[in-house]
């Protein structure tokens, strides 16, 4: 669905528009390496405008954050359909380490539909990179959630409710099981 | 003149400094040796402690009993900072720090692990082996009770605090 939206509408490059939202700077930094010489993004096309009105995708850094919420959701209005929206860092994608605060709303996807999670405290430049190519359908996903049951152990129990008054004996029912 | 000069003068010297551009996503990227990325759950090594989940700074790891003998560990890995105190406090070495750092995803579930734990129990009575000392008791780590429906934390205080003024209105504001 999102390779789709991203061959089809965006095939020419995407432009970026890097909103922070209350971030510590730490994937701002990460952001303006990855459009560096060394890890070259506008290979791909990608290039990083100062307006929301110019931009294909937004990559917010930090959480969603009470003083700042209004900000964002405008600047997320202004940009142009269709847009993407990526939440880069544990901040815009999981709350971050002070999720619990009282100025915290939490990640961003509480205030804009979130396309994309790049998560990593900062994520690495190779990390966005992979992200930004796997969105546009150059890379697969390499993620699947993992799930592992530990076989159960045949312990046999103990139930009182299964002692029985035979004569003058108390027998337990199920005694070769235990 | 002088601005054809300043052009073969910056062909020069970018022609001198060669290509510096990493070959990445078409290459894979060596990571460094100390590098931390996602944290790999050993479920076969996993003894269902819940250090890692009270450790935990972010708050990732969540642990509920769902019977006496099964135990539920699930790392979500949203906010997870890959801090590494989870490897440091497991007794079994269960957890290691991978040099996993391509997690992008477009859906958030995909980093999550879910670790289902068989616990075993008293053979004789079949209930969990107590503390001696009731100061033990307060310590011991299991029998916690996460919200793992939606993901977060229950703390024992919450009747008190829903009761609370303050926090109501903290609600209603952030709705």
């Amino acid at each position: 669905m999102l390779k789709n939206i991203c061959q089809k509408m965006l095939r020419r490059s995407l432009w970026v528009y890097h909103a922070n939202s209350g971030g510590c700077n730490g994937c701002d930094i990460e952001v303006l390496n990855v459009l560096t010489p060394y890890y070259d993004a506008e290979r791909f096309g990608i290039k990083l405008v100062g307006s929301p009105r110019h931009a294909d995708v937004m990559l917010c850094q930090g959480p969603a954050m009470r003083s700042t919420a209004c900000a964002l959701r405008r600047a997320y209005e202004a940009m142009p359909a269709p847009k993407l929206v990526f939440a880069i860092g544990s901040c815009a994608c999981g709350g971050g380490l002070w999720h619990d605060s009282y100025s915290v709303l939490g990640p961003v996807e509480k205030l804009l539909p979130v396309d994309f999670y790049i998560p990593g405290c900062p994520p690495r430049p190779e990390a966005i990179l992979f992200g930004v190519a796997a969105a546009a359908g150059l890379v697969d996903k390499k993620v699947a959630p993992v799930r592992f049951k530990q076989a159960e152990f045949p312990i046999p129990r103990y139930h009182p409710e299964h002692l029985r008054g035979r004569g003058e004996l108390v027998v337990y029912e199920k005694a070769e099981r235990v | 003149m002088t601005s054809l000069l300043s052009k073969i003068r910056e062909i020069m010297v970018g022609w001198n400094a060669g290509r510096v551009t990493l070959p990445y996503p078409a290459a894979p990227a060596p990571t460094p040796p100390r590098f931390r990325g996602r944290p790999i759950f050993d479920a076969t090594k996993c003894i269902g402690c819940a250090g890692c989940a009270n450790n935990c700074p972010a708050r990732e790891i969540l642990v509920y009993d769902v019977c006496q003998e099964i135990r539920i560990l699930k790392y979500l890995g949203r906010r997870c900072t890959y801090c590494g105190r989870c490897a440091d406090v497991c007794p079994e070495g269960a957890i290691t720090m991978s040099g996993e750092f391509e997690n992008a995803t477009p859906a958030i579930g995909d980093i999550e692990q879910r670790l289902e734990l068989f616990m075993s129990t008293c053979q004789r009575c079949g209930r969990c082996f107590t503390e001696p000392s009731p100061l033990e008791q307060l310590k011991l780590k299991g029998y916690r009770f996460d919200d793992l429906e939606h993901d977060r934390w229950v703390f024992r205080s919450q009747g008190y605090l829903e009761n609370s003024p303050v926090v109501d209105d903290l609600t209603i504001e952030l709705d």
